[in-house]
């Protein structure tokens, strides 16, 4: 039997477990949590059998998913008392970058993050996830408010890219970018990101980088899309997965090259299946984190900080 | 048999090459400047005779065994002997005018002068050399952006040198950043844009997105002059445009302002 090569079509009867799981929970039946624990166990065996198999191009069919969650769940899921803040105070709000404050764990906490919208008119006002310079602009206005007030900062990156349009050029896309990296290495409270689906490129990078990048199992974190490295190099659209394979962008990948400290495991069928055990997986990964960063001093954080991204680089030397 | 004559890019018309190279590789007739290399960027800026080269081993490796149409390890080898360079970029420190300075200077001729892990090592080692020893420094982009063949690696030398300009700013020392054609990806998203002054020769291309991609995605042509210099100093994006002829004046200018050194 042919691979099949469509994650989508892969993961069917996952879904039609999942499906039942979903009713399950809705329903009054008074035997639900041995009949919902059973299906998971169900889901699992399933699981078992697809994951090895998984290629990189099923790696980005899964972060892109359509119900993978979002931004807006994690922040839902974790924060008390979320507050978005809108606008650059230079031209406009983006829609495709939130930023706000919460608390996590009872403390106040600088949250920026990529949104993707969920219907077609969401997906449309959200620009698919693709920010606009005002969007990396606000996310520093907020992270240099997190400086001010000595809050932690933490990024959740989920995005195809930097939106490539003509008024984000006329903008300063690049600049904005740029800047958010030159500004990111200065700031004097910790930065944690979280690649929680598709790490697009600088798109990515701009609220990307900081003391520690985690990413979740099924993530990815790349210089190019597959598509956009498959039509510039191969020239041929046809190509998508052989440049996913060559890329190298998954998260054990960037574990290997010292780029990222943690991944973050899923739940079996990807995070889409099971968004509680997803949130638990995070929220532990996250306590961590900062609870390991709050230790540090602020010299010795953008020390380790600076040398972190100075050692990422592999070339020769005579 | 070397040519003796070139067409121009821009006006078409067949020029003899001893004037082209006589006008610092600028079409006597319509004014296009024609690409140049890392060393001619050197000889032309340089106090004659007046620089030394610096970090000229680093050498790319082919840590992700990338193979597209070509593998990247071949792609290497070819750009190596077609330019005579390690990679994308040198390093060099010498005197303008008597002023002790720092240039690194992209190879657009190196696989489109993109950056992987070499061209961000070297940078960055010449902006910490640069606040290390209180120099001003200066970069000329000629980039396609980020290195795909290095992946992960590639994108990773944004942060890598954006920081070092970071550390360069607290501690006053200047840095320019020259845009020539073209500066585009992640060239333009990290220290092309970063200068405590951005400048650019006439016309060239300038942008985070490549004009094709942002074509594909609004599926509409763009309007003729985006993407230039001229359009991003009228949006705010550059200090001036400097014609070839008079960078070397306008450099010198700008470090003798910025380093209050009056003649």
């Amino acid at each position: 039997m042919e691979k099949e090569k469509d994650f989508y079509k892969l993961e069917k009867n996952v879904i039609e477990i999942k499906q039942k799981i979903d009713d399950l929970q809705e329903s009054e039946d008074p035997l639900k949590e041995d009949k919902i624990a059973r299906l998971r166990t169900k889901i699992e065996k399933e699981w078992a059998g697809i994951a090895p198999e998984l290629t990189p191009f099923h790696f980005v069919q899964i972060a892109r998913h359509p119900q993978r969650p979002y931004t807006l769940d994690y922040i839902d899921a974790l924060f008390e008392g979320f507050i978005e803040l809108h606008g650059d105070r230079r031209a406009g709000d983006d829609p495709a970058l939130i930023a706000g404050f919460g608390f996590y764990k009872g403390k106040t906490t600088a949250v920026i993050g990529h949104q993707k919208g969920r219907s077609t008119r969401n997906r449309l006002m959200r620009n698919f996830g693709q920010p606009n310079p005002e969007g990396y602009r606000k996310a520093l206005r907020i992270m240099k408010l997190a400086e001010k007030f000595g809050f932690p900062v933490v990024t959740l990156i989920d995005t195809p890219g930097a939106y490539p349009g003509i008024q984000a050029e006329e903008r300063g896309q690049a600049e904005a970018i740029a800047n958010n990296l030159k500004e990111i290495s200065l700031l004097r409270v910790p930065v944690v990101n979280i690649v929680i689906g598709e790490g697009g490129s600088g798109g990515a990078l701009a609220v990307g980088v900081g003391d520690a990048i985690l990413m979740l199992q099924y993530s990815f974190y790349s210089v190019i899309s597959p598509e956009g490295c498959a039509a510039i190099l191969w020239k041929d659209q046809g190509a998508v997965k052989q440049a996913a394979e060559n890329l190298k962008f998954l998260a054990k990948d960037l574990k290997g090259f010292g780029i990222i400290d943690e991944i973050i495991p899923e739940p079996p069928g990807g995070a889409h299946v099971d968004y509680e055990t997803m949130f638990k997986n995070l929220d532990k990964s996250l306590q961590k984190t900062l609870s390991r960063l709050k230790n540090k001093t602020v010299e010795e954080m953008l020390n380790e900080r600076y040398e972190k991204f100075r050692q990422i680089g592999i070339y020769e030397e005579k | 048999m070397e040519q003796l004559w070139a067409r121009c890019n821009n006006c078409r018309r067949i020029l003899y090459k001893q004037d082209i190279m006589d006008n610092m590789h600028v079409c006597p007739t319509c004014h296009f400047h024609f690409r140049l290399s890392a060393v001619e960027r050197f000889f032309m800026l340089f106090d004659v005779g007046q620089f030394e080269l610096f970090d000229e081993d680093i050498s790319p490796v082919d840590v992700l065994q990338f193979k597209d149409q070509k593998k990247y390890s071949d792609r290497i080898k070819i750009s190596q002997t077609k330019t005579g360079l390690n990679d994308a970029v040198l390093s060099a420190i010498g005197m303008m005018d008597g002023i002790r300075v720092i240039i690194c200077a992209m190879e657009f001729a190196f696989m489109g002068g993109s950056m992987g892990s070499v061209v961000g090592e070297k940078v960055t080692r010449a902006l910490e050399r640069a606040l290390k020893e209180k120099v001003p420094v200066i970069v000329i982009s000629s980039s396609g952006g980020a290195r795909m063949q290095e992946g992960i690696l590639s994108l990773m030398q944004l942060m890598k040198t954006s920081q070092a300009i970071a550390r360069l700013e607290k501690a006053g020392v200047p840095y320019i950043s020259l845009c020539t054609d073209p500066t585009t990806g992640g060239t333009t998203a990290s220290y092309a844009m970063l200068g405590d002054i951005n400048i650019a020769e006439p016309d060239a291309l300038i942008g985070f997105a490549g004009p094709r991609v942002i074509e594909q995605t609004i599926k509409q042509k763009l309007p003729k002059g985006f993407q230039r210099s001229e359009f991003l100093l009228e949006h705010g994006m550059l200090d001036d445009i400097v014609d070839r002829k008079k960078l070397r004046p306008y450099i010198i200018r700008v470090l003798r302002l910025f380093t209050n050194q009056p003649r």
